[in-house]
Formats: C-alpha cells, structure tokens, sequence
C-alpha cells in the first residue's frame, strides 16, 4: 500500500469573481521512502494539491470528489484532532520563502523546541539539547549560538535549514517540500537539496519536490508527475520522462527549459497561457488550446488515462 | 573600439555602525563594448546590485570612474543625473515585472513616462506605439492596467518602456527571474532579437548561469564585492579559472545530471564588513586554499587574453 494515495481529486474555490476549478480528477501516490516530483508552471495546481493532502487548505476550498489516504488514514474524513497528530509528526512541510514562512519575533531555537513540544513526549528539561541536535543535523554552524538567533539574523540558506529542521524534528514518514530553493542561489540551493536528499535517505523518508524547474526535479526525484491547469497531465519514471515525454506540453515544457548545450534560437516556448480556471465551458483538456497535435474529438470526450508503459501514464487523445 | 561603459576601480563602501564599514562593490573596474552583451553574476550579497545602482547612477560611488563614452558621469550626483543628457542612454529593465509596474499605470503610461519626462519633446503616443511594436505587445493591450496582464505580457510592457528612449546600454536585471519557463523562453528570444536590431549593449544581471550563457558574450563573476573572473563567456563555462566559478557552473541541475560528486561550498561567506585586505575573499569555502590565501590576496590577472582571475592557483 502506498504511504500517500491521492484518488480523482477534484476541487473548487469559491471565489467572488466565479468558481475557480483547481483541481479535476487528479491523482497521486507516494510510496514509502521515494522522492516525487510535481512539476508544472505557476497556476499548473502543484501547491494546492499538497496542501490538499494536508488538509491546510483555505477556507475557500471546496473538495467535490476524490480520495486522500495517508498511511492507510481517510485524510479527508479525520477530525481535526486527528489531523493535528498526523500534521508536523507524519508529514510535514517545508515552504517555499523560508523567512516570511518562520515566526519572525521567535528565536529559531525556540521554533524548533515548539514543534518538540507539541509532538513528542521530550522531556522539559531536554528540550535545549534535542533543538540545538536539530540544528547541528541540518549542518548549520555554531548551533548553540543559532538556536539564539532571530529569523532576520540568519541568511536565506540557514533560514531554509532551519525550515527542515523544524520539518524533520519528529522524524516524518513524508516530507512535502514547496520550492524549497526558489530564492536562494545555485550553489546554496546545491545544499540544501543535498541535505534534504541526504537526509531521506537516511531516514527511510519519502518526499515530495514540487518544483518548477524540471532540470532540478530530474536530479532528485525518482518519478516524476507533470501537472497543468489542474490536470495531472503526464507521470513517469524521471528517466523515461525526459526520454520520451508522451504528452504535448511535457514536451514543450522540456523543450524550453534552458540547457548548457541549447542556444537561444534552440530554445522553443509554449505559445498561450493558461486557461482561466473559472470559465464553465472548460475544455475536457485544458491544454486545448494551446497544443498543436489537437484532434477534432479532444473537446468533446472525456480525458482518457493511458497507460504507455510501466508506471508511464499520460493523460492524452493523441499522445506523442 | 572605445567602449560604451568603463567602471575603473570602482568602489562603494557602505558606513556600519561608527567605525565599521560595508565593502560592498571593491575595487571593480570592468568595460562594455558596443552592442556587447555582458553577463554578471554571483551570489546573494555579493554587490550585484550595488553594482547596477552604481552603473545607472542611482547610487554614488565611494571613489573610482563611471566612463560613459569617454564621460565620466561617476561625479554627477545621483540625485540630478537625471536632468542630465546622459539618463535616457542609460537605462534599466527591473526583475519582478509585476511590482515594478505602477498598479495605477495602464501599459500607455508606463511606457509614455520616460519618454514624457526624458524624451525629445516629439508626439509621445507614436514613440511608446512603436516601443511596444519593438517588444511584440499588442496595441489593444496599452490600455490594460497591470492586473490585466498575464506575466509575460507585463514584461514585455517593463522592456518596451526601458528601450523606449533608445538607450545604448540596456541594464537588465534579473529579468526572467519571476517569469515561468514557457514565459522565459519567448522573452529570451526577444532580447536576444532586440540587441541584434537595436544594437544596444546589455549588462545582464542573473543568478541562471544558462541564462547568461545563452545571451552574452562575456561574463563578468563577483564574490563578495569583487569581481574573481572574468572573461569570454565561452571560455569561463567550459574552462572555468577560479574554484568559486567552477562551483557556481557545477552547481547548476542539468537534465540528466546526477547530485552526486557535486563539489558543495562549505560555510557561509566571510562578513563583507571591514574584510582584511591580505585575506582571498574565498577563504573560509574554497577547496583549494593554503595558508598563503590569508596572508596575501590574489589580484586579478590575464591568464589569457581576454580573460583574468583572482586566484593563486588558476
């Protein structure tokens, strides 16, 4: 059985200006110790679906069918109490924009000694010890004098350190990690996803990268989910994703992610935007509009999920 | 050929507190030809945009030159440069197109201001018409405001309105940071169309070294307030000379690529706040440092021509 089993997702926001269709149908599942990344262009769904099997979404959001399981519990059907068990103790998240993410008038040991509290039965008295163990696990430097500093006294990377810190101090069995290095810089990013990775491994730990950069995605993850405009597009082995993507717009999203050997003249893009989420004739594909293999039926039928090879789905009238 | 931009040890210290100071941009001197693309790039902190606020003469330098075609522009005062013929040459592209527009602004506007205010004194709307041509925005899209505009659309808009006066040097920075892939794509392209066609000079600020690499023709590499490589673009991503630029070019994800083997940088980087003038800047996460780093600072040296680097062992 899987740890995470997301089934059929479907889910709506209400908002003033209509209701905005975020997610149709989607699905995904994250065995026990693997790494899946969710990659896909802003708007594409990626956040919403992780907070969805979270269950920290905005009060707006207005799940209308679909499953979320984790390690065998109805995420959607437990009570709060029970979510706040499962929440910081069996999964946990890291964000996107460490900074504004902590509390920024708590000393990051602090933070880290809170999460301790709340989850586990450690003793009063070795709170100090475990946070700053924490501290020295994510390899910040001088950790005694770390555990003292305010969010503003530490740069971004140490502030993403102790993002995880606090993300793995109770030892979760799935860590949801949201951009987790946008802002920072390449060679600090490096770190943090070599601490990150590091760090799963050691622990068994499954993860899942949401990201959009799939060049960054296809060095960590072992598979690989493509999502647009609230649609699971494509899944597949991250090798074979890049081999041979078999839906258009994975295509096209590879196609104009910048390489070393591309120059800018090899460089394609993805002509149209998004569709607005809120019209009420959506197309049954969203990328519709945008795609240059659309047949005549796409707008009419129902969008197939076919299989192409081992764990390789795509969902596609006319799949490359 | 003379240049369009020369910096000559171009300094910016920043006062800290009473006695300390801020070494912010260091000793930097660097020159842009015409129609010459120029990539800078570097770490958080390291002085990049200081560096641009002093170039576009926003910010006045602590000592050292700006030469702007034989000019030095670097005593004019920041706060009246712009009353000075030599703003509209000199302009910038800024990097989140969505909050360097005026909410307030419809796309006209935004591009009608500096031709309102630094322009020849010709009829505005043909000249922000044909700016908007230039980026490939829609006319019937001028009229939007901000929020009616997709990404894309808002960065073609921050473009239009910085080559609206048709400046030599373009400087550009982090302009595909905000932008998705698909986006950054079609804006790529037009840069790379709009320097052919215009024949301005870029000064491309980023921290996407495949970025730089696709659009220009040198590149500049700072760490901590001074530059430590620089050269033909080519040549600094195939063989690059200082252990900070090879970790940068290692540190990019490729496709395909695998984490491991990475050579990571350990530590954090010295404190920009009074550095010891004998100590390498790189000390304390170089890989290949020696004793002689912290008593004798590498300077910056041709190892080719063309192509110089601050390290003992380049």
């Amino acid at each position: 059985m899987s740890l995470l089993e997301v089934k059929d997702l479907t889910l709506e926001f209400r908002t003033r200006s209509g209701t905005v269709r975020a997610l149709e149908n989607v699905g995904l599942t994250v065995d026990k110790g693997e790494t899946v990344g969710i990659v896909g262009e802003s708007g594409s769904g990626k956040s919403v679906l992780s907070y969805a099997a979270m269950r920290i979404l905005d009060p707006a959001a207005r799940i209308t069918r679909g499953s979320v399981h984790f390690a065998g519990q109805d995420v959607l059907a437990a009570s709060e109490h029970d979510m706040q068990q499962v929440r910081g103790r069996e999964m946990a998240m890291i964000f996107q924009s460490p900074r504004t993410a902590l509390n920024p008038i708590r000393r990051a040991g602090r933070q880290i000694e809170d999460v301790l509290r709340v989850h586990t039965t450690t003793l009063r008295s070795d709170l100090r010890k475990r946070a700053i163990e924490a501290l020295a696990q994510v390899r910040i430097p001088d950790p005694e004098r770390r555990y003292q500093a305010y969010p503003f006294e530490l740069s971004g990377g140490q502030c993403q350190r102790v993002m995880i810190a606090l993300a793995l101090a109770c030892d979760p069995q799935l860590l949801i990690a949201d951009e987790p290095t946008t802002g920072l810089d390449v060679t600090t990013q490096a770190a943090v996803m070599a601490l990150v990775s590091e760090l799963a491994r050691a622990r068994g730990m499954a993860t899942v990268l949401i990201t959009h950069d799939l060049a960054l995605a296809s060095e960590y993850c072992d598979r690989i989910v493509v999502m647009h405009a609230g649609h699971v597009v494509e899944e597949a082995p991250t090798a074979e994703l890049f081999r041979a993507p078999r839906h258009p717009y994975t295509a096209r999203l590879i196609a104009s992610t910048p390489t070393p050997q591309k120059s800018v003249d090899g460089l394609s893009s993805i002509p149209g935007n998004l569709p607005d989420l809120r019209r009420a004739d959506l197309p049954s594909c969203r990328f519709l509009a945008r795609c240059e293999r659309a047949l005549e039926s796409c707008a009419s039928q129902a969008l197939p999920d076919v299989p192409v090879a081992a764990a390789h789905r795509v969902h596609c009238f006319n799949p490359l | 050929m003379s240049p369009v931009l020369e910096c000559v040890e171009l300094k910016k210290h920043f006062a800290v507190g009473r006695a300390s100071r801020l070494h912010a941009v260091d000793n930097v001197s660097f020159a842009i030809g015409a129609g010459e693309s120029v990539g800078l790039v570097g770490e958080s902190g390291c002085g990049k945009s200081t560096l641009v606020r002093l170039v576009t003469r926003m910010l006045d330098p602590s000592a050292g030159d700006i030469v702007y075609r034989g000019r030095n522009i670097g005593f004019i005062p920041a706060r009246v440069f712009a009353a000075t013929p030599f703003r509209p040459k000199i302009q910038m592209v800024f990097q989140d197109p969505s909050d360097s527009l005026n909410p307030r602004h419809t796309a006209f506007d935004a591009i009608a201001e500096p031709v309102r205010r630094l322009g020849n004194g010709k009829p505005v709307a043909p000249q922000v018409e044909q700016a908007a041509r230039k980026v490939g925005l829609p006319g019937e899209l001028l009229p939007r405001y901000p929020h009616q505009l997709s990404g894309g659309q808002k960065a073609r808009v921050g473009i239009a309105r910085a080559i609206a006066l048709e400046p030599d040097l373009l400087v550009l920075d982090e302009p595909t940071a905000a932008l998705d892939v698909s986006v950054q794509a079609t804006i790529l392209k037009l840069l790379a169309q709009l320097k052919r066609d215009l024949g301005m000079s870029y000064l491309f600020v980023s921290h996407d070294l495949n970025v730089v690499r696709m659009l220009c023709d040198r590149v500049i590499v700072m760490y901590l307030g001074r530059i430590v490589e620089q050269g033909p673009a080519q040549a600094i991503f195939d063989a690059p000379a200082h252990p900070y630029t090879r970790a940068l070019i290692q540190a990019i994800p490729s496709v395909g690529g695998r984490p491991e083997g990475r050579e990571l940088l350990p530590g954090e980087p010295r404190s920009p706040i009074d550095p010891d003038p004998r100590v390498c800047r790189f000390f304390g996460r170089c890989p290949k440092q020696v004793d002689r780093c912290q008593k004798e600072a590498p300077l910056l040296r041709e190892l080719r021509p063309g192509h110089f680097v601050a390290c003992h062992f380049a």
